[in-house]
């Protein structure tokens, strides 16, 4: 069964085209990647796929349920981490939790059991009994990823979770991801980090403007830059690559992609020769998810 | 949501306590009628604060879509708003009751004046609610709105001026506005002689009451989407 499914998803903001028909599913127990620029459409996508915003056309179901018609439903087996999104400021975290399972519906009993649970693991149970105003950045995003895990739901929408944060919270956010994944929740998971995703998604969506570039798993989306092998260059002054090469300029270095590692390394030192440029530094590595995203994206040339 | 902050207090208890002053020094009126105008104006006042200040504060702090992904649907958010609202309302508005207790003037329908007081403070609080769906984040632009409309409301609604000394214009709006059937009410059970027949007020607020509901949670779907942009 699939945990996530969007048809043909197309939402508009006065003139702005924000969605222009997303087409994606992802299956049970999946760590699906979202990823994309800033304005990307990301945010709208989890607001229809949680059935906050309604798409103008096309459909959406989680678990099965249509998130424009059994809206209600659908919330009950999601959980969500807005992008931007805060407690109660005036409220503790325990409060905010426990306010949290009330509109879940859930008992007393079993609530108070869970936010323990979730509040221990994500070192904040100390500090329950203190007002939000006073988290750092850090501990207001774990607080509510408990709010968000409070049902104990099948599948997660994690909207950009790590940006912003202080390393040791975003490690701990990236642990809980990948703990959960093995516990078999489905996760929805967006980003404009290239390592995040490659550490935690079993597959990846690259949305740009409105619409998806690609769907694959983070090796092959790899494997797409075309080489297998990233050859980075450093000139003594600024050129002007021929495009024969697979190339992006990089801050003050050139990276050629390519499967052949000596052709390529020839070719580029007759062109140091012809151009009368001094090469003054040459790296090879395997290209990154990064190179990829800016590939797909047409960035290179 | 359940709180109380600076701006509802002073809108929704100095207020028309004052504006009540204003009005009574001065002039020789009967105890009952100045209770029961400082009822109407308090239950009216207090429970319009809270409603319309809830929904840009939730935007502003952006606690908003934290609530929204939740499985509850706006009808359910809204209610709680006027519910809170509401009891604000009725709770403050003991106030005037216990004043009239101290100087001796007592309700002689306590019954009616209770329901009455119960009905109106959740017609007032869905009034709010009302105001507050202009989708703006901003709690001062709420609140001026929310100005804009209630201290007309006050003065057309028989409180100060009894509405058969109105000319047929201001009849004609007194008629339109929700709290003049509950000052009519407020007049009757402190003994005074209403303007209309009770089952027609306690009608015309019941009406008043869902059609602000109904309207209030329309708007706040749509207002939504932009609060949480
Ligand atoms: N509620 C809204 N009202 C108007 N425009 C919006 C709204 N939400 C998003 N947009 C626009 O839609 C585009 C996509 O935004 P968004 O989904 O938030 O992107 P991302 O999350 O990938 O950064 C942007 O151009 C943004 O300005
Ligand atoms: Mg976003």
């Amino acid at each position: 069964m699939r945990a996530i499914e969007a048809e043909n998803l197309k939402k508009r903001f006065g003139s702005v085209e924000a969605l222009k028909g997303i087409t994606f599913h992802v299956k049970r127990g999946e760590v699906f990647g979202y990823l994309g620029m800033n304005g990307a459409g990301k945010t709208t996508t989890v607001r229809i796929l949680t059935g906050i915003v309604k798409p103008d056309s096309g459909c959406a179901r989680v678990m099965g349920f249509d998130v424009s018609e059994d809206t209600l439903r659908a919330k009950e087996v999601i959980g969500v981490l807005p992008e931007v999104s805060n407690a109660y400021p005036d409220l503790t975290a325990w409060q905010n939790v426990m306010f949290t399972a009330e509109l879940y519906g859930m008992s007393k009993r079993e609530a108070e059991k869970r936010a323990e649970e979730l509040l221990r693991e994500f070192g904040i149970y100390d500090r329950r009994n203190s007002r939000v105003r006073g988290f750092s950045k850090g501990m207001k995003q774990r607080l509510m990823f408990c709010m968000a895990l409070i049902s104990d739901p099948e599948v997660i929408f994690l909207d950009e979770p790590t940006s912003g944060l202080d390393v040791l919270s975003a490690r701990m956010i990236r642990e809980k991801v990948l703990e959960l994944a093995k516990s078999g929740k489905t996760i929805f998971l967006t980003s404009h980090n290239m390592n995040e995703v490659n550490l935690l998604c079993d597959r990846v969506a690259i949305i740009n403007r409105g619409k998806i570039v690609v769907i694959d798993t983070p090796g092959n989306i790899r494997a797409r830059v075309g080489g297998s092998v990233a050859l980075e260059i450093r000139f003594d002054r600024a050129v002007e690559l021929p495009a024969e090469f697979r190339s992006k300029k990089v801050g003050d270095k050139y990276v050629v992609y390519t499967t052949d590692v000596h052709e390529a390394f020839c070719s580029v030192a007759d062109f140091a020769r012809g151009a009368g440029v001094k090469v003054l530094e040459v790296n090879t590595r395997s290209p990154t998810l990064e190179d990829a995203f800016l590939s797909v994206l047409g960035v290179v040339n | 949501m359940y709180y109380t902050k600076g701006p509802v207090v002073i809108f929704g208890v100095l207020l028309p306590l004052f504006l009540f002053l204003a009005f009574c020094i001065g002039r020789n009126l009967s105890s009952e009628f100045l209770i029961a105008g400082l009822v109407s104006i308090t239950v009216f006042f207090s429970s319009t604060s809270v409603s319309p200040a809830v929904a840009p504060w939730e935007g502003q702090m952006r606690t908003l879509e934290r609530i929204i992904s939740c499985p509850v649907d706006v009808k359910t958010i809204i209610l709680g708003d006027v519910l809170a609202s509401m009891a604000f309302g009725f709770i403050i508005s003991i106030a005037p009751l216990l004043i009239g207790v101290g100087i001796k003037t007592f309700p002689t329908n306590v019954p009616v004046l209770l329901g009455g007081m119960a009905i109106s403070a959740f017609c007032f609080s869905s009034l709010g609610s009302l105001i507050s769906a202009y989708p703006s984040n901003l709690p001062s632009t709420i609140m001026m709105i929310s100005s804009l409309v209630r201290f007309p409301l006050v003065f057309l609604s028989g409180i100060f001026i009894p509405v058969f000394k109105l000319p047929l214009w201001g009849k004609a709006l007194a008629y339109a506005s929700p709290l003049t059937y509950f000052t009519d009410i407020a007049r009757y059970s402190y003994g005074l002689k209403p303007a209309l027949p009770l089952h027609v007020d306690f009608a015309v607020l019941i009406l008043y009451s869902i059609l602000f509901f109904a309207l209030a949670v329309k708007l706040h779907e749509k207002a939504i989407l932009v609060r949480i942009f």
